[in-house]
């Protein structure tokens, strides 16, 4: 592994994170290692009901037991708004109101009814289950198509059919295309539901002070900005007088972009009782009350020449988004909409997306949010039409890719690709994993009573999420530019404060490298501040791959500021013109004159002293850049899961992960190393192990890592990674994201590779997650035809 | 009802009483102000808790704190020796073993305890020994790395 042998920690470069020392040695910080006077703890009684009417809730018992402080409901809590949900995406999307806390009716098991507060989390947990509730049960709606059908339980008066919204997209002469094509490939794909299990629970501490009325929130968050403003909102409070902190976060994979119930529970128990209040989410209760990702259900039909050129695709997709909507629940499958065509120039889509109301866990984004959906339908579609018509996999997508000529390129669903060139990652994935001679290792498997496969995954993503224009267009109430903050002190060391918030991610360590390359500041001599409203201006946030793309151009945007200033001092004190002067290292000297220089560090001291500044130019070298991305970024990428299935048992092992990704320039290749590789594990945990199940009367029967399968090393392949470099032309930097292409390649390949596997029984799909007992099931059922 | 115990806590002697119910790791947490040790879940499942108990790697979540009566207690915050990182707490910086650290203290103190008892394991034997410590971040990779590096030396 690369690290700081150089001693050069500029963009490029691997210098080690400066983000490890506290957490290698027990000194993070999380919410629930902080403590503060007079602190009472909070715990929640939730529904064991999917669906019921609550007839009575009665809390003498849990307010008589010693060192309960307060019990709440909603009849009491005093808030009169809901949950927010920013995403509208036809403007007629159904958004029921989602209550703090149930009024009257819960929707979902997990749903909170009461809350304690009490003198310890022991005590509060014991309140929590000793309030009585009255529930009498309603009749269920548990599976997205059933619950469309007239007749189905309805959750919302306002949402008919259980329906949420319909979004569709049709392609003008579709249907003339679609019909004359002499090949039609169909499957149906269950892309199953999960849960994120950010190994930190959630976590809320709210501080009102309220003498003044001011509150600090510190909850392990995403997007602690959004946390602001709709605590503001809901709890009809001045947003000046929040200030929300998200300290150490112990990962969020899209879980953690959310506002929910608890921090707005939370925070007003707190108001209203006069304790700094703190809960802590189980992990039973992270089940179900922490949102799900995924579960969508696709029909498609992909029409192709006999020659395998890709002509026209139609899909219904049906998006289970549970029982209520969080912020960007309807965004999500909406995702899945865009990224329909994947990295083929296929110019013909018919898009029906229907997202539906059900007694269960609302669904919003989960690492990758709705792009996994499309890349897993596409590239499953591509390995079907490619076995319909004896096609070698590589060679079917080799033929069907937009030609590097091609971009930018308008895609069949409206987006603007901005750079790819596609065949020299496929090539280089081929031949790292000795593709061509596959066939020996099958046959030798064969051999041993074993059935192995190779599956491919060429894919593409929408990342760098988002300009604000396309937010709007799409219904998303919130903009996605991204801020920064450089401050550099009178010594010459540096201040960064990014509106980007992260949670493993290495920031500090990232943006530290721009600042170094940029401005000639040592790495060492960087600080990176992140996550607190205290001290940032508006940031939107860490998700949708989005830091390096928005907030990091935001970071190097504003070093130029600073770099431009420090320009007018240097020529005010060297006595010479602005354009007289060329940057080199840090320093800005005259052209032609090496000896008639000044570093940053004296134009820093100099701008602090203020005593010679040219005419018109403030004191100080700080400077702050809002930055709005012109497009989003497409990085691409082609992976290879090779695994074998043990005959007798139907075991799924991974053998061989070859992944070649393209994300841009890199910033950092160790971190993006590490970002790849836990993004394909966690996709191989969507494929082999993982799978949020409901039972017929909306019971979760995943609602502990008991029964929820999180795998462990024991259970992974190693992983062989490479890069190719397509720099986007979006930003100045060339860089695209990374977080999630690990999440959105990796399904698609290792189903491909079982489907292979067991493609000589006739086999033609296999629906996630690949257990064994569903394989070996599998297995049978084929035997037993032949 | 506090239940009387002593105990040796990274090197120190500690004396305390404790409601009955106390979990190891509350009482490691909340008692001491040790909070290096995590919970990640409530099945003994995830392996944040990972302390060391009379030299053997121990979820702190599955252990009252009156059974660690008398015992002698390794957490994160003790690993290293006189005022050094031990070489796994090194090796899982270099490697870029960590992303958001969470799970991180009890990977280390799982990983510290696999060598003790198998000091030149096969990769198979690292990836074996570590099933009892979740890691959501990154894919165990680096992890591995890590581990595999200590035995380098």
């Amino acid at each position: 592994m690369a690290t700081v042998e150089t001693g050069r920690a500029g963009v490029g470069d691997s210098p080690l994170r400066k983000e490890d020392a506290p957490l290698i040695a027990g000194q993070g910080r999380f919410v629930d290692d902080l403590k503060l006077p007079g602190m009472a703890f909070a715990a929640f009684t939730r529904s064991p009901h999917a669906h019921a009417t609550i007839t009575r809730i009665d809390t003498s018992a849990a307010e008589a037991i010693e060192g309960v402080v307060a019990v709440y409901t909603s009849a009491t809590l005093g808030i009169e708004g809901g949950v927010p949900c920013a995403s509208n995406p036809t403007g007629e999307t159904k958004q029921p109101k989602r209550p703090i806390l149930a009024e009257g009716r819960v929707r979902m098991v997990g749903e909170p009814v009461a809350l304690i507060v009490a003198s310890s989390q022991a005590i509060a947990r014991d309140a929590a289950d000793a309030v009585v509730v009255d529930y009498d049960p309603l009749p269920v709606a548990i599976h997205p198509e059933k619950a469309m059908l007239p007749g189905a339980p309805q959750l919302h008066e306002i949402a008919p059919g259980n329906k949420c919204v319909t979004i569709t997209h049709k392609t003008e002469g579709f249907d003339a295309v679609f019909d004359a094509a002499p090949v039609k490939v169909s499957l149906t794909i269950d892309n199953q539901r999960l849960v994120p299990v950010a190994i930190e629970p959630r976590a809320v501490l709210a501080d009102w002070v309220t003498a003044n009325d001011e509150v600090t929130l510190y909850t392990s968050t995403q997007v602690p900005h959004f946390v602001r403003t709709f605590v503001a909102a809901v709890l009809g409070v001045s947003e000046a007088k929040v200030r929300v902190i998200a300290p150490d976060v112990g990962g969020g994979f899209g879980s953690k972009l959310n506002v929910y119930a608890e921090e707005f529970a939370v925070a007003q128990a707190s108001r209203l009782t006069g304790h700094p209040v703190k809960w802590i989410e189980t992990r039973s209760e992270a089940m179900v009350s922490t949102i799900h990702g995924r579960d969508q259900l696709q029909h498609a039909t992909l029409a192709a020449d006999a020659d395998g050129r890709v002509r026209a695709l139609r899909i219904h997709m049906i998006q289970d988004v549970g029982a209520y909507l969080q912020l960007l629940t309807p965004t999500i499958a909406h995702l899945t909409v865009f990224m329909v065509p994947g990295l083929y120039d296929l110019p013909h889509v018919d898009i029906t997306l229907d997202e539906i109301f059900t007694n269960t866990t609302p669904t919003d984004a989960y690492r990758g949010a709705g792009r996994p959906e499309a890349t897993h339908m596409i590239e499953r579609m591509m390995d079907r039409l490619a076995d319909e018509l004896g096609m070698d996999a590589a060679e079917l997508r080799r033929k069907n890719f937009i030609p590097k000529a091609a971009f930018p390129y308008t895609s069949a669903t409206g987006l603007s690709y901005d750079s790819g060139d596609y065949e020299p990652a496929l090539d280089k994935a081929l031949e790292m994993s000795d593709y061509s001679t596959f066939e020996a290792r099958r046959a030798e498997a064969r051999a041993r009573g074993n059935y192995r496969g190779i599956g491919l995954s060429t894919w593409v993503e929408i990342c760098g999420l988002a300009p604000s224009a396309v937010t709007k267009a799409i219904g998303v109430g919130a903009g996605g530019w991204e801020s920064a903050i450089l401050r550099i002190h009178p010594t010459g060391s540096a201040t960064v404060i990014t509106g980007s918030s992260a949670h493993g991610q290495g920031h500090e360590t990232s943006w530290s490298q721009i600042v170094e390359s940029e401005l000639g500041i040592p790495f060492d001599q960087v600080e990176v501040i992140h996550g607190d409203t205290g001290y940032s201006p508006y940031g939107l946030g860490t998700y949708g791959s989005r830091s390096l793309a928005v907030g990091g151009i935001a970071l190097f945007n504003t070093c130029e500021k600073v770099r431009d200033k420090a320009q007018l001092i240097a020529a005010h004190l060297l006595e010479c013109a602005p354009g007289d002067l060329e940057w080199a290292d840090g320093k800005w000297q005259v052209k032609g004159s090496p000896d008639k220089v000044k570093t940053i560090q004296e134009l820093a001291y100099a701008a602090w002293a203020g005593d010679s500044m040219p005419a018109g130019v403030e004191p100080n070298l700080e400077a702050t850049t809002f930055f709005e991305p012109p497009n989003f970024t497409f990085p691409f990428g082609t992976h290879v899961a090779e695994i074998e299935i043990d005959g007798e048992t139907g075991k799924v092992t991974i053998e061989r992960y070859t992944a070649v990704d393209d994300c841009g320039n890199v910033v950092n290749p160790m971190i993006v190393d590490g970002q790849v590789h836990g993004g394909i594990v966690q996709s191989i945990a969507q494929a082999l192990f993982e799978e949020a199940v409901y039972d017929d009367s909306g019971q979760i029967l995943t609602s502990s890592l008991v029964d929820y399968m999180i795998p462990a090393a024991s259970e992974l392949p190693r992983i062989t990674s490479a890069r190719t470099v397509t720099p986007s032309p979006t930003n100045p930097m060339g860089v695209k994201g990374i977080g999630e292409a690990g999440t959105i390649a990796a399904t698609a390949c290792v189903v491909n590779a079982a489907v292979d596997a067991l493609s000589e029984l006739g086999i033609r799909h296999l629906e996630m997650p690949l257990q064994p007992a569903r394989v070996w099931q599998a297995i049978q059922d084929a035997k037993g035809k032949q | 009802m506090g239940v009387p115990i002593s105990l040796t806590v990274n090197g120190k002697h500690v004396d305390r009483e404790v409601e009955p119910r106390t979990l190891l790791v509350q009482f490691l947490r909340e008692e001491l102000e040790l909070t290096g040790t995590h919970v990640g879940c409530d099945t003994s499942s995830c392996g944040a808790c990972t302390i060391h108990l009379d030299g053997e790697a121990v979820k702190s979540c599955t252990i009252l704190a009156v059974q660690a009566d008398g015992a002698a207690l390794v957490t994160i915050e003790g690993l290293g020796k006189d005022g050094e990182l031990h070489p796994m707490q090194r090796a899982f910086h270099e490697q870029h073993a960590l992303q958001c650290g969470y799970c991180t203290p009890g990977m280390i103190m799982s990983a510290a305890h696999l060598l003790e008892r198998n000091p030149n394991p096969t990769e198979a034997e690292v990836r074996h020994g570590l099933e009892g410590n979740l890691c959501r971040c990154t894919g165990y990779q680096n992890i591995v790395e890590a581990v595999l590096a200590v035995v380098k030396g």
